[in-house]
């Protein structure tokens, strides 16, 4: 009689937080350490890839949209059965007139968010004049 | 975390960029530079292979996009090598897989160049 060992059982994180500086170079970091929470929890190949991407696009996105920035705080919030994300700056939000780049970069912000909210389960996004962008999105556990 | 770009020529007019790496805010403007310098220099018809590509976001499509609007308004193309199902889903979710033309060779990309 053969018996199987019983799978080790998935242990929720807890939480997880990361500071990262609000330039270009420093978004790969914030990629793998999403993929980092990500394989911790069980999702697959795929999904940790939409992890990576959407926490790269939020970051992106803050940088290219905040003023006066310094710093990207970036939290994973690990559940049974969803991984909450909150990505926020620590600037001002822009003047709409001062939002920087020519039309195709304002074009491709909008993509950034578009591709947070197709592959994300929720999203949030706000912009508070005083605070900065702030996103909080949720991928949910499905294996 | 890097991206590396080659330019070579090919045939007639056409020109093949072979990007290997990863394309995000950091590393897009070095792909930017390389289809700009093509394009001022008046070559509009290319072919950019994203073969050795691991990763690419709004920033590389961004790039693309510009790309192809400016080669189009000289008659010329833009057209994409790619099989990697990751980096093609991201085409598939932006709906660009309806404005570029992507291939699985760079013989058939050069072929359906305009």
């Amino acid at each position: 009689m053969t018996m199987n060992a019983p799978e080790p059982e998935v242990q929720t994180l807890g939480s997880v937080e990361l500071r990262i500086p609000a330039r270009a170079e420093w978004v790969a970091v914030a990629r793998l350490a999403a993929a980092a929470v990500g394989s911790r929890m069980r999702f697959s190949v795929d999904e940790i890839d939409d992890l990576k991407l959407a926490i790269a696009e939020a970051c992106t996105n803050i940088i290219q949209r905040s003023e006066g920035i310094e710093n990207i705080d970036l939290r994973w919030d690990a559940g049974p059965t969803e991984l909450r994300i909150t990505v926020s700056g620590d600037g001002r939000a822009p003047k709409l007139e001062s939002v920087k780049g020519a039309d195709d970069e304002n074009k491709v912000g909008g993509l950034g968010i578009f591709l947070i909210r197709a592959l994300m389960d929720t999203v949030e996004y706000e912009i508070d004049p005083q605070a900065g962008a702030r996103l909080v999105m949720s991928k949910i556990v499905t294996q | 975390m890097d991206i590396k770009v080659n330019v070579r020529e090919s045939e007639g007019d056409a020109y093949v960029v072979d990007l290997a790496g990863e394309i995000d805010v950091y590393t897009s403007p070095k792909v930017k530079d390389a289809i700009t310098e093509l394009i001022d220099q008046g070559h509009y018809n290319l072919v950019i292979n994203l073969e050795k590509v691991r990763y690419i976001d709004s920033t590389g499509l961004g790039v693309l996009i510009g790309g192809l609007k400016r080669v189009r308004e000289h008659g010329g193309s833009v057209n994409l090598v790619c099989t990697n199902p990751q980096i093609k889903k991201i085409f598939d979710i932006t709906g660009l897989v309806k404005i570029f033309g992507i291939f699985d060779d760079e013989q058939s990309a050069m072929k359906a160049l305009v």
